[in-house]
């Protein structure tokens, strides 16, 4: 699986409604698409996409074919402290790839 | 679904196997052909545990018309004070004119103090998109959008 991106602010203020931004490229084969031949490719997606803040799970997305390609994912969280972000993308199959990121909140 | 013990009760077992069900279903029975609303909406009331959504408190954003289907802006968002006496526990995304109805089920625990996610969706054609927030105490609240889109989306 591809390396994944998270972003969030460095910093924030106490009580702050920040913005974290995801992006894995992915191609989220549907399972609907034919090759040339016109046999059916089959489907390998990232079907669940799971974020903890400070190891406490606050996000759990399960994702369907219709979610496009690269999925770009962006949540908004409430931060009173300090945070540390972990991403997980879960691909049918049960390949992972995790990616963090913090947050100072003061 | 979620290991976190806290959330696994067995009420979400249940409707998370049911859901994952409607969803082969409705794979098997579909090919390019459109689910369709009564396919969205068996997948939504199995979700939502029943719950007859009330309008409000959610806002579900899509573009009126989508040049792209392949990939859609969606955003959705809740007035929730997301404590634990009042909080969102799940919002279901559903499309009627998909070969497969189920767009996303977002979960999310109080402690991310706000519900509001964004995400990028494949449309096939023009069709009505519908969010559904399922609240702690049981309670939905639904919202729709239309969007007309003039390159269908599962070709890519």
């Amino acid at each position: 699986m591809e390396k994944p991106r998270i972003k969030v602010p460095s910093s924030a203020r106490k009580g702050e409604v920040i913005e974290v931004k995801t992006l894995i490229k992915h191609p989220m084969e549907s399972g609907q698409r034919k090759d040339a031949a016109g046999n059916l490719i089959p489907r390998k997606i990232i079907n669940r996409f799971v974020v903890a803040a400070n190891g406490k799970e606050i996000l759990n997305a399960e994702l369907f074919p219709a979610t496009s390609a690269d999925p770009y994912l962006i949540f908004k969280v409430r931060v009173d402290a300090d945070t540390r972000f972990e991403a997980t993308w879960h691909e049918d199959g049960g390949a992972s790839v995790s990616e963090s990121a913090e947050v100072k909140v003061g | 679904m979620s290991e976190t013990k806290e959330w696994a009760s067995r009420r979400d077992v249940l409707q998370g196997t049911a859901f994952a069900l409607v969803a082969a279903a409705a794979g098997l029975l579909a090919g390019p052909a459109a689910a369709g609303v009564d396919e969205a909406r068996k997948a939504l009331a199995l979700l939502t545990g029943g719950a007859v959504p009330k309008e409000g408190r959610i806002t579900l954003t899509l573009p009126q018309v989508a040049d792209n289907g392949a990939t859609v802006p969606l955003r959705v968002a809740v007035d929730s004070p997301m404590t634990p006496q009042d909080h969102v526990k799940a919002i279901v995304i559903v499309a009627d004119g998909n070969p497969a109805p189920e767009v996303a089920v977002f979960r999310l625990a109080p402690e991310i103090g706000v519900a509001e996610v964004t995400s990028r969706v494949r449309l096939a054609k023009t069709q009505t998109v519908t969010a559904v927030a399922v609240m702690n105490d049981g309670s939905a609240y639904a919202a729709k959008a239309e969007v007309m889109v003039t390159v269908g989306g599962c070709s890519t």
